[in-house]
């Protein structure tokens, strides 16, 4: 049995933890506040681009040559770009995605198909390198300070790889922000891209635009900000999947320590009551021989 | 509102300037070009430079990153990677980058390898309109 004091300071121990839990908790739910706020600014640029795009695709469409970057080929090497966090502490949000990459990449590959990886974040390095795969891009130090130029860098190396055919499609996958308590494993296919979808507007649908220059170059040079836009929404949406995780863990973790706190207090109670019984009875014991004796 | 252009410049960040404006000029993929109110409808991309803007008699410059500029019933839509006045520019950091890509392009040219030229380019190109931009308009 152990003592009443090992107990009493491993109360303090579990207390210490709890206070750093739901501090973490605490730090987690500003930032994801921040994020869902870059979240919010990022929107509306987002969309119009996309309303762009999509009709400028009907107005290139019609003229025939096809911007490299829209072409398909038949398919023998897939580049798999992950998305984690570098930072553990938040769940089963990185063990969620690297198993459905490591899933999806054997599928791939089952097909006979070459798979490159490039990753995000230090946790998904960590998991293939352990696993002895080869990475064609790594990007860490990324979350937390997300900037807009990140996606253009990987867009830009994406589109690379996809123009000069060294692969014939892109995936990504990532975690998407569902909510606080919950986050869904994404995969999406980058390159070469489908049609591009809008929200539809009242515009009327044929303006008579002079186009500098003409529509289809235009349409290309604008095609890798199409790229650019869903990688940065990817990011961010990983970005506040990833705090939405850690706060719900941290929470979590916050109730275990209250949980231990319960429990082991009791013991203590229940240690400290044996104890009292057990002085209670020598001095019970030695009254009734100091009686005897006397008598 | 007659005679007057609305000016939208949204980022990736947030919308940078939504205003009634007199005049408005920029950095198109072919060229510079100027609106004024009543232009016909218009779509290029932008090249990394600068945008400027006329009201009320005085100019305001802005760098701007890649993107794209609509014009449509006197209303100027810019989509750009980024923009920022040249009053925030920070040009002790646009130095900084500056040199920086002076140093990887000289590297890239004695042959070192794992260096992206065209990035460097591109980030040379950027840091010289920032530096430009901010040193020669603001003691105006």
């Amino acid at each position: 049995m152990p003592t009443l004091r090992d107990i009493r300071k491993k109360i303090k121990a579990i207390q210490g933890t709890k206070k750093i839990t739901s501090a973490m908790k605490m730090v987690a739910a500003a930032k994801l506040r921040k994020v869902q706020d870059s979240m919010l600014r990022y929107r509306p640029y987002a969309v119009k681009m996309q309303q762009v795009l999509a009709d400028l695709s009907g107005a290139a469409e019609t003229r025939g040559d096809v911007p490299p970057i829209l072409l398909r080929r038949p398919v023998k090497t897939v580049e798999v770009l992950v998305i984690t966090s570098d930072k553990g502490l938040c769940g089963a949000f990185n063990a969620n995605i690297l198993r459905a990459a490591h899933k999806e990449i054997n599928r791939l590959k089952e097909q006979g198909l070459n798979v490159v990886l490039s990753v995000v974040g230090r946790k998904a390095r960590d998991y293939f390198k352990r696993r002895d795969m080869t990475f064609k891009n790594v990007w860490t130090g990324i979350s937390g300070k997300l900037q807009y130029t990140h996606a253009q860098v990987i867009a830009k190396e994406m589109i690379n790889a996809y123009v000069t055919e060294a692969v014939d499609e892109v995936v990504i996958i990532y975690n998407e922000f569902k909510s606080v308590i919950a986050q869904k494993v994404v995969i999406n296919r980058l390159l070469p891209i489908g049609r591009i979808d809008s929200e539809p507007t009242e515009q009327p649908t044929f303006i008579p635009f002079t186009y500098e220059p003409r529509a289809p170059e235009l349409f290309a040079m604008l095609l890798p900000i199409y790229i650019e836009i869903q990688i940065y929404r990817a990011l961010l949406e990983s970005q506040a999947a990833e705090e939405a995780a850690r706060m719900t863990a941290m929470d979590n973790a916050t109730k275990n320590c209250d949980e231990l706190i319960r429990k082991t207090t009791l013991m203590a109670n229940k240690v400290r009551q044996a104890s009292i019984t057990k002085e209670l009875m020598d001095i019970v014991g030695g009254v009734e021989a100091l009686k005897q004796s006397e008598g | 509102m007659e005679n007057k252009l609305k000016l939208e410049v949204i980022t990736p960040y947030g919308e940078v300037i939504n205003e009634e404006v007199d005049e408005v000029y920029a950095t198109g993929a072919e060229g510079d070009f100027g609106v004024f109110p009543g232009h016909c409808a218009f779509m290029t991309a932008l090249r990394i430079g600068s945008l400027s803007y006329k009201k009320d008699g005085q100019i305001h410059y802005l760098f701007t990153n890649r993107g794209y500029c609509e014009v449509l019933n006197d209303r100027v839509l810019v989509l750009v990677g980024s923009a920022e006045r040249i009053e925030e520019i920070d040009v002790e950091r646009a130095k900084a980058a500056l040199a920086r890509a002076e140093e990887r392009l000289r590297k890239a040219q004695a042959g070192e390898a794992d260096i992206d030229y065209a990035r460097a380019q591109a980030a040379l190109e950027r840091a010289t309109i920032r530096i430009q931009l901010a040193t020669k308009l603001i003691p105006r």
